[in-house]
């Protein structure tokens, strides 16, 4: 049965060249299929990146990889939507949209619904797909109750995620420049300084939040490795894994061999265990519970 | 001047709703009383019939009635949502609220004569999204997220269509609304499907010699000292720890009121205001909307708009203009 597996654009605010390295490392080592990129947090990181993107491009097909483009999670102005329709003018580019501005904008050409899209349901589902919607990435929040409902519809490829941490939430506000005692106009890019996000405790001193400029992600990082064989059951056949700062190409390795059944998910488990360490896993959507719990 | 703002109040229980009415509401928003809409609160809502006797209320004064169906049908489990829209064209509400673009298809093509608006739990915050919801399931009205300036919302009524709306005042989501998992992060229960957000089943309150702590689920997110007023956990309103330093980090607990700010609004080409509240008792309901009935009246004739009035209904006796004045950001 052929899985696709595919990483999602880089949530954080990494350094320009650091993030070229990284997506380099990734063209050529990564068991890959599909590779996101773009800015989707923040227009205002956009242009540190941008003079990237055609060599990252390049290497990732060079590498084997297919290449969508993500457009920003939350589009407030036109500027933001004139680089979605700048990018939609090139032809032969795929693109995931993650805001609903964006798929109308694309309406009639094969394209990707991302995940901060809300689809809920088969009726949502089939009419994104009457659109021009090829895949949708699915919803973090949904069960495995509804993935098995909507993995009924055929309409179109779909895609869960099952790495990383959770992007639970996006606003026009920046709490990275709040926290830091900035306006998000005067922001100083402080984001920058927080590789994997900022941390939030609560004032008992548990983890509880990270935060990303306008993007409030959990301190949890999902993990459905022990899960990847029920979704294939359902009929689920692309995974996402979001990019952190860890050693990403071992990670992808690890879902390959397990979804290949080159490897047991005991030792799956483990490997991932030991190359995680941000923080602990948790898997409470997919179980229908609180996000931020974990069953075996 | 330009044209007189809507004013368009909220109604948690037939009680509210007669408040509503007769304090000067041009329309009254109210839900059925199950997870079809996003104020899914024990005790809340409104039966079948209720809503209908709420309705010949309003109409009977000139008031409008909108049935908000704001959530998102699960999937494998749309009928509740579906009966939800029939129910409220059977009963003759003047539009239904509607975030989900399958439950839109299906309102379109079973009742092409209701009259559809967008709810904030759809997040259309540009001119691209408003135009798609308008073109594919003839939306009249958008009601728009609480994260646009005011300029910023000049320029999208320049450049679309449909009416719009804004929240003027009660409790403000500071993430993109319908866009936010944190609450079912911590309680399994979803504001998008279930319609609650830092439900009142999971909040507990604990002293700890002196202090109040108040906890949602797992997580403490407050602590209050002896005397300190506590508020409602909200989850987003709650005091955190970042880089060491304690801090009201997403949002004081805070209030948004745009008393002052209604010609600025008119001008920015408005259409109506949407009071926030539907788990607010009648007295409450009865005192912001006589207030902003006067303040509305006064601005459509150019006149001074009164201010101050609602300070003390505002949460913590603190308020804020929101987005809709640049320095929130």
């Amino acid at each position: 049965m052929t899985t696709t597996l595919s990483l999602g654009p880089v949530l954080f605010n990494w350094d320009a060249e650091d993030r070229r390295d990284f997506y380099f490392r990734i063209a050529d080592e990564a068991p890959l299929d599909t590779v996101y990129v773009g800015e989707v947090v923040c227009s205002k990181r956009a242009p540190y990146f941008d003079p990237h993107l055609p060599a990252v491009v390049d290497r990732l097909r060079r590498g084997g990889k297919q290449v969508i483009h993500s457009t920003l999670t939350l589009i407030l102005c036109e500027r933001e939507m004139d680089a979605v329709r700048a990018l939609a003018e090139v032809p032969e580019v795929l693109i995931e949209a993650n805001d609903i501005g964006a798929a109308a904008l694309l309406a009639g050409r094969r394209h990707i619904v991302g995940p901060f899209v809300n689809v809920y349901n088969e009726c949502t589902l089939a009419y994104l797909a009457r659109q021009g919607a090829v895949r949708v990435s699915l919803p973090w929040e949904l069960s495995s109750r509804s993935l098995v409902a909507l993995a009924k519809s055929d309409a179109a490829e779909l895609e869960v995620q099952v790495f990383g941490r959770v992007p639970l939430a996006i606003s026009a506000r920046c709490y990275h420049a709040r926290a830091h005692g900035l306006h998000k106009d005067g922001c100083q890019y402080v984001c920058a300084e927080d590789r994997d996000g900022m941390s939030v405790e609560t004032l008992d001193g548990d983890s509880f939040l990270t935060v990303n400029g306008t993007q409030t992600l959990s301190h949890t990082v999902a993990n459905l490795i022990g899960q990847l064989e029920e979704l294939q059951e359902m009929g689920i056949r692309a995974f996402r894994l979001w990019p952190h700062a860890i050693d990403m190409v071992a990670v992808a390795k690890v879902f390959r061999d397990v979804l290949d059944g080159k490897q047991t998910l005991g030792d799956g488990r483990r490997r991932l265990d030991a190359l995680a360490g941000l923080a602990p896993f948790a898997n409470g959507f997919y179980t229908g519970g609180k996000g931020a719990a974990v069953s075996p | 001047m330009g044209a007189r703002l809507e004013l368009v109040c909220p109604a948690g229980n037939p009680a509210a709703l007669r408040a509503a009415v007769d304090a000067g509401a041009d329309v009254v928003y109210a839900g059925f009383a199950d997870e079809t809409n996003a104020r899914n609160f024990p005790g809340l809502n409104f039966s079948r019939d209720e809503m209908a006797e709420g309705i010949a209320y309003a109409r009977e004064r000139r008031c409008c009635v909108y049935v908000a169906i704001n959530t998102y049908p699960g999937a494998g489990n749309s009928a509740p949502w579906r009966r939800a829209v029939d129910d409220a064209a059977a009963l003759g509400a003047d539009a239904v609220i509607l975030a989900d673009i399958g439950l839109l298809d299906y309102s379109q093509r079973s009742h092409p004569d209701l009259r559809r608006h967008l709810s904030v739990q759809a997040s259309a915050s540009n001119a691209e999204a408003i135009r798609f919801y308008h073109q594919a399931f003839g939306v009249k009205r958008v009601v728009l997220p609480r994260v646009l300036t005011v300029s910023e919302i000049a320029d999208l009524n320049a450049r679309i269509e449909v009416e719009t709306e804004v929240f003027a005042f009660g409790g403000m989501c500071v993430m993109a609304e319908g866009r936010c998992s944190l609450s079912s992060y911590v309680t399994g229960q979803s504001p998008n499907t279930d319609g609650v957000c830092s439900p009142a089943s999971h909040v507990y309150y604990e002293k700890r010699n002196s202090d109040l702590v108040s906890r949602l689920g797992d997580f403490t997110l407050n602590v209050y000292s002896d005397g300190e007023a506590a508020g409602y956990p909200t989850l987003c309103k709650g005091r955190f720890v970042t880089n060491g330093r304690a801090s009201y980090l997403f949002e004081e607990p805070t209030s948004l009121n745009v008393l002052t700010m209604l010609p600025e609004l008119t001008a920015a080409g408005v259409s109506a205001l949407k009071i926030e509240g539907r788990q607010r008792g009648r007295a409450y309901v009865a005192r912001v909307v006589a207030t902003f009935r006067r303040a509305v009246d006064a601005a459509a004739r150019g006149d001074m708009v009164p201010a101050g009035e609602l300070d003390a209904m505002t949460e913590g006796q603190r308020q804020t203009a929101g987005a809709y004045d640049k320095s929130w950001h």
